[in-house]
């Protein structure tokens, strides 16, 4: 059963992934790429990461994507997108990022060995079960979030909040 | 006295979809009946009859209607995005029916075979899963504002879409500090905390429910907050286009959606199935057992799940959530709509720094609380009853501006706003 689901939720993510690249209509692009979000949180549920599942769907199939949206059909980009296109030599430099990015996830897929499994895998799966059963789903998240990279994470706070001004001092009209 | 113990796992597959078809049918009912509910209250408040031919006390309309958005011609606008036009629909009903699965709707049934959850499904993550599945409802609502290609439906999904995050945000908030007072997600645990607190987090919690009431009006895109469908602007907004089963579906979505937020209202703040003051419906599984509370000493005692109890229970339920449902009926033929600037200074500047505001103080009145030793219990609820009683009453007087706590006193305004008018003409 597990088998089946997986195979089905990496399917429509990978092919949700494709079709975003593919599809001409921005709209068309937005909905593969939710597709391709909610399948991978169901991978995430198989893996029992139930918390990160829930919130890979709240937060970004539920408001990023919605927000993508808003801003495409603000634009009408659905109408009239052809002129967006950019070919020559944007392609070109899009296969390069896009070729050196695969070179570095193979590279690391490498790294991880025969298996694709991290050895002590099955030690760490146990002291994570054991830890949902203390701390609930949420709190095995929380308490590393809140303790061991509570720095990183006010940064990447006040990160967002610095691009938050910056988008409000670049929309705001001058006069 | 049935044997006391958990499902094997066929049985649980056999109860699992018992669950599911039985869940899913009584939603569709209710919904069926919440649109007679509404038609009848709205006569009853605007002092006509309302639909009252059809079957006694037009019992049957729901079907009549039922029977004529099914068989009524089925419209496609020549100039729509086809794929999405029908995808719309389909993306709005699909979250809206899915969201009830994670409510406890009565007591453990005890059965031969072992005693049944009353769940559809007791996820672990419980609230989280509702919250995430029901933001994912404005996708069918923007979609099929935009593939209609009609201005008043596009203007009607733009509203919808803001809206529904802005809200989200206040609604997410509300909602902590419930799970702050709870400790847990699960719906089933919130539900056993209010028994064994002895006291429903409406009371500790007071704010928090004012709260998720109006944010929840606004996600569910009920007047005084149907910005998406406002008629005397946008005809009905994103669906105008829309006729047949079609535009059934978006109001099937609605009238789900509305009835999974009273569900939870009545979870999160009324204390679910639970019976007030009584004391032998409380039940949980602790440890693979289900009992009842713990003693003295801290051992657990051992429930009696029961028929009645079960039938009981479900009674309790639906009698709040009943009650939650005319609320929102009875806000809809009473309140007028909001100008949209109004619903966005609301949803950004009321609600969004006063629930950040509420959930410190709750965190840190918990917090002293915990400092001091008071046990998590009835006493525990009642000081923050207190001091939420007092941020409330704080809170409306603040937003209320004299108009209704005020009572005569607030007429004054009006009474200037006619002076300044006579003196200006």
């Amino acid at each position: 059963m597990t088998e089946v689901l997986f195979v089905l939720f990496a399917v429509v993510a990978l092919g949700g992934a494709f079709g975003v690249v593919i599809s001409r209509s921005p709209v068309a692009s937005l909905l593969f790429m939710v597709a391709t979000l909610a399948s991978v949180a169901g991978i995430y549920v198989l893996f029992e990461a139930h918390f990160l599942a829930a919130i890979q769907v709240l937060v970004y199939a539920g408001a990023i994507m919605v927000l993508f949206l808003f801003v495409i059909m603000l634009l009408n980009l659905g109408h009239d997108y052809r002129a967006d296109l950019k070919f020559g030599l944007w392609s070109l430099l899009a296969f390069v990022v896009v070729g050196l990015t695969a070179g570095v996830l193979a590279q690391g897929f490498m790294d991880v060995g025969d298996t694709g499994f991290r050895e002590d895998g099955a030690a760490v799966a146990a002291a994570l079960d054991e830890a949902a059963r203390e701390q609930g789903v949420a709190g095995v998240i929380a308490e590393p979030l809140f303790t061991d990279y509570v720095v990183a994470f006010e940064l990447m706070g006040l990160l967002l909040l610095v691009a938050i001004v910056a988008a409000v001092v670049l929309a705001k009209p001058r006069n | 006295m049935h044997e006391m113990n958990q499902l094997s796992t066929f049985w649980f597959w056999v109860a699992g979809a018992a669950k599911v078809i039985g869940v899913f049918t009584v939603v569709m009912l209710a919904v069926a009946y919440m649109t007679l509910a509404e038609r009848r209250v709205s006569g009853f408040i605007q002092d006509r009859l309302g639909p009252n031919r059809v079957g006694p006390f037009g019992l049957l309309q729901p079907i009549a209607d039922a029977v004529k958005n099914l068989i009524k011609e089925e419209t496609m606008p020549g100039t729509s995005a086809k794929f999405y036009f029908v995808l719309g629909p389909m993306l709005a009903i699909m979250p809206a029916v899915v969201t009830f699965a994670v409510i406890p709707i009565a007591a453990p049934l005890p059965t031969p075979v072992g005693t049944v959850d009353m769940i559809v499904a007791d996820v672990p993550i419980g609230i989280l899963y509702i919250l995430a599945l029901s933001s994912l409802a404005v996708y069918g609502i923007v979609l099929s504002g935009w593939a209609s290609n009609n201005k008043y439906a596009f203007l009607g999904g733009l509203r919808a879409s803001a809206q529904m995050i802005s809200y989200e945000v206040a609604l997410g908030l509300s909602v902590i500090a419930v799970l702050l007072l709870a400790g847990n997600l699960t719906l089933t645990e919130m539900v056993w905390q209010q028994q064994q607190m002895k006291l429903w987090f409406v009371f500790p919690l007071s704010l928090a429910f004012i709260f998720f009431v109006i944010s929840a009006l606004a996600e569910t895109n009920r007047l005084p907050f149907d910005m998406p469908e406002a008629e005397s602007e946008l005809i009905t907004g994103y669906h105008t286009e829309y006729s047949a089963m079609k535009f059934s579906m978006f109001f099937i979505a609605e009238y789900s959606h509305v009835l999974t937020a009273s569900a939870l209202m009545a979870t999160l703040f009324f204390g679910g199935w639970d019976i007030p003051v009584w004391t032998g419906d409380d039940m949980f599984w602790h440890e693979g057992a289900l009992i009842r509370g713990f003693d003295e000493a801290g051992a657990p005692i051992a429930a009696t799940p029961s028929v009645l109890i079960t039938l009981l229970t479900l009674g309790a339920f639906s009698a709040k959530t009943a009650f939650f449902v005319l609320l929102y009926i009875w806000i809809r033929w009473t309140l007028p709509r909001f100008r949209y600037d109004q619903v966005m200074h609301l949803g950004w500047k009321v609600l969004l720094p006063a629930a950040l505001g509420y959930i410190v103080l709750i965190a840190g009145t918990m917090l002293v609380l915990d400092q001091l030793g008071v046990p998590f219990g009835f006493r525990y609820g009642l000081i923050l009853t207190g001091v939420s009683g007092v941020t409330t009453v704080a809170f409306l007087f603040f937003v209320d501006r004299d108009r209704v706590i005020g009572g005569a006193h607030g007429q004054g305004s009006v009474a200037r706003i006619r002076a300044r008018a006579s003196a200006s003409s």
